[in-house]
């Protein structure tokens, strides 16, 4: 009995030990003991996030594949995959910074990309981006959301701008023709009206108003209308303005006088996401992008998607996304992780431009995303001529978001995105959830909050 | 196991104890470790965290009361604590009172009681994200379970959460049906253990239901309910899951919580000192409460 007690105790006081310095071992950051047991040609071992989850087993299928096929191009390489569905998301990514597993290439969306710099919680890759070989047919625009002045700390994955993205169903449905979308906000509101009007909790047109996607959404409506959310300095808010107040009396007026934006709103990136993919919304401000994860995620069909450009549109809010690398990344990581990415991402005909594949495995192509590369490029033009050439989508429910996008320039979001984003979300729930609300008042209100922010540079 | 004997001989009182203890040290070791590492030592971090600026790569940097005053400042901050209070409050009312008389009633109940107990605990034991949503549905207010429920007895529907002037009593109604199912169990156990005499007694004096709630019930269970006050309160000052997953914190600010803007601090914001320094200022706000209520409820008692 007594033996047996003192076996006991010694397991635990054990376990104190291992305990501790289980979680002692916090500090270190990017794995860069994991290679060090291969003595032999310094083999490199890279992680790598945003593999997709096995729920999509296309396209899992076909990331592994390529993995194999990198890996036998550069034996000195290895990739270690990480999965995550969604693969980025505020609590994992600063609790991976802080527990030491984040990816040596992690993955970002550009509304984090400013921040994540200012914070210094990515490796700046200047110095070896010039290993890309189409690195100088990258479109400016998108490049600079990577940069702080000169120095460059990503590339990127997909971009993609606003646009009005559409039931072609519900347009059939209500009498509506889905070959000649909206191109006026008038035409978008009798739109809404008629789709509104098919009854049974169809909606006409959708607009988020909580969790921060208000503000992002107003964002890309203001951009559309020529107005802007900060000063050209950056130092003052610019969203209290003409443009501004019609975006929120153009839905104002969509809420109550029509009727056509349905009762229930606080909508987040989701709730649009299953509306949409149920077939019970008829419009919505989105990218091509959403036409996609209606499609994957929502059950949506392809076929009943088409995406406009956004009525009126003066400029339209870019979004995307791409990989940056450790803060304490070596320099032969970031070598490798470049290689792979451009293997996977920026290379025409391979990896995620590999459209023969695509339309092998009977995915989706000729989506019009991701077009970084700037047009007339080789690189940008292969891509364009392998999409059409593979297509699998009926492209010519994009034309006239394709037609449009050369003329709209992109522009990116405010910085302080998030923090102004959540202030906007305000004036958007108000206007969605109150028939009385004061558009003036709210606009100068979150105004004057929005130059608190700023100020704190 | 306490009354170990030891064949060996002794080696001095203090030996003797500790081995005699050797068991019981064991046990409490465990507890001790788990605490420590996921409830103490996290603690400790967050007080820390209040106080630095760290991007959970370089070295933190010390930043003394920068941070508070960052949150101080926040436009939001004055909304946070107000509609904190205000769910605190609201949840008193619903989430207090309702388990109590839930479990009173449970107790008169000479059938199904088992069965009704069940069925008040169901809630606690869905995971909250599924009972979250579920109310999603049912507050929609054009096909939603409430709506339609109204408008069966001709009772024109509410906006519920979408609009500002009930979606934090929309919340706290998620929160009660969440929740009560523990709260009612508890007092139900505290009912059982008065003497039925007491009833008996009041009952031979003439005194109706309500007043043998109030003379016998109440002052019988009050020690329960006591602790139970307390711990409501510090539970409800920390909503989050209700306004994160059902309004995002809007309309208009109208849910936006102390928890809630924390969590946009830390996490959306990439602020972990702006978040770190209202977890602070709401664990010293219930550490005080917590040490006054005791106090009186103590002095009270003496």
């Amino acid at each position: 009995m007594r033996t047996r007690t003192r076996n006991l105790a010694c397991l635990l006081a054990a376990g104190l030990v291992l305990g501790a310095a289980g979680c002692g071992g916090d500090a270190g950051g990017g794995g860069g003991g994991k290679d060090a047991a291969s003595g032999k040609n310094a083999k490199v071992t890279i992680t790598v996030g945003c593999q997709p989850p096995k729920s999509n087993k296309i396209e899992r299928q076909e990331w592994d594949e390529d993995v194999a096929a990198f890996e036998k191009l550069h034996p000195d390489i290895d990739i270690e995959s990480k999965d995550a569905f969604p693969c980025i998301n505020p609590e994992t990514f600063q609790a991976k910074l802080a527990g030491g597993t984040m990816e040596d290439v992690f993955y970002v969306y550009y509304t984090d990309v400013k921040k994540i710099i200012q914070n210094r919680q990515a490796a700046d890759i200047s110095p070896y981006v010039g290993t890309l070989k189409n690195y100088a047919h990258i479109r400016p625009d998108v490049m600079s959301v990577f940069k702080d002045g000169d120095k460059v700390y990503g590339v990127p994955r997909n971009t993609y701008s606003m646009g009005l993205v559409y039931n072609r169903k519900l347009f059939s449905q209500a009498g509506l023709n889905p070959d000649a979308p909206p191109k006026t906000w008038a035409e978008v509101r009798e739109a809404a009206k008629k789709i509104a009007g098919l009854g049974g909790g169809v909606v006409g047109f959708g607009e988020y108003s909580a969790g921060n996607t208000g503000g992002w959404h107003f964002t890309a409506s203001l951009y559309a209308r020529g107005g802007d959310v900060v000063t050209p300095d950056g130092t003052k808010a610019a969203f209290n303005s003409a443009e501004g107040k019609a975006v929120l009396e153009n839905l104002k007026q969509m809420r109550w006088t029509d009727n056509s934006m349905g009762t229930k709103q606080l909508h987040q990136w989701e709730d649009l996401m299953r509306l949409m993919g149920s077939g019970k919304l008829g419009m919505m401000i989105g990218a091509p992008d959403v036409v996609q994860a209606v499609n994957n995620d929502f059950r949506g069909k392809y076929e009943d998607y088409g995406v406009a450009a956004v009525p009126e549109a003066k400029a339209s809010l870019a979004g995307g996304d791409g990989y940056m690398f450790h803060p304490k990344a070596t320099p032969e990581k970031i070598r490798a992780g470049l290689l792979w990415l451009e293997y996977l991402k920026l290379t025409p005909g391979k990896g995620q431009f590999d459209y023969e594949r695509g339309k092998r495995l009977n995915r989706p192509v000729g989506l019009p995303y991701p077009d970084f590369y700037a047009p007339g490029t080789p690189p940008g033009d292969q891509i364009l001529a392998d999409r059409e050439k593979f297509a699998t989508v009926p492209v010519e429910h994009f034309t006239s978001y394709v037609e449009a996008s050369p003329n709209i320039p992109n522009k990116l979001e405010p910085p302080k995105a998030q923090e102004l984003y959540a202030l906007l979300d305000k004036p958007m729930s108000a206007v969605l959830t109150n028939r009385d609300a004061n558009i003036d008042q709210l606009l100068a209100e979150a105004a004057s909050k929005a130059d608190q922010v700023l100020s704190k540079g | 196991m306490t009354t170990t004997t030891a064949p060996r001989p002794a080696r001095g009182p203090f030996r003797n104890a500790l081995r005699r203890n050797l068991t019981a040290y064991g046990f409490l070791s465990g507890a001790l470790i788990v605490f420590a590492f996921f409830s103490w030592y996290p603690m400790v971090r967050e007080i820390l965290l209040s106080f630095q600026k760290t991007n959970f790569v370089d070295p933190p940097e010390w930043v003394g009361l920068a941070n508070l005053r960052t949150v101080f400042a926040d436009a939001a901050f004055a909304d946070a604590w107000l509609n904190t209070l205000a769910f605190t409050g609201l949840a008193l009312v619903f989430g207090y009172g309702v388990p109590f008389l839930a479990a009173i009633v449970l107790n008169e109940l000479r059938h199904a009681r088992a069965y009704l107990r069940f069925i008040v605990y169901v809630p606690v034991m869905l995971p909250p994200a599924v009972a979250v949503l579920l109310f999603k549905w049912f507050y929609d207010p054009g096909p939603g379970l409430f709506n339609q429920i109204l408008d069966v007895f001709s009772i024109p529907g509410l906006s519920w959460l979408d609009s500002s002037s009930t979606a934090l009593v929309s919340l706290v109604i998620v929160s009660t049906w969440m929740n009560m199912g523990t709260g009612t169990l508890i007092y139900l156990a505290a009912l059982q253990s008065i003497p039925g005499e007491l009833y008996e007694a009041a009952e031979l004096d003439g005194a109706g239901l309500f007043k043998r709630v109030w003379h016998v019930t109440i002052p019988q269970t009050r020690l329960i309910l006591l602790v139970m006050l307390l711990l409501q309160i510090v539970a409800t000052m920390q909503v989050f899951i209700e306004p994160y997953l059902l309004t995002g914190g809007g309309p208009e600010n109208a849910t936006v919580t102390v928890a809630y803007l924390m969590y946009q601090y830390a996490f959306n914001y990439g602020d972990f000192g702006g978040g770190g320094a209202l977890g602070l200022m709401l664990m010293v706000v219930l550490m005080i409460f917590s040490a006054v209520y005791l106090r009186v409820s103590r002095d009270d008692q003496g």
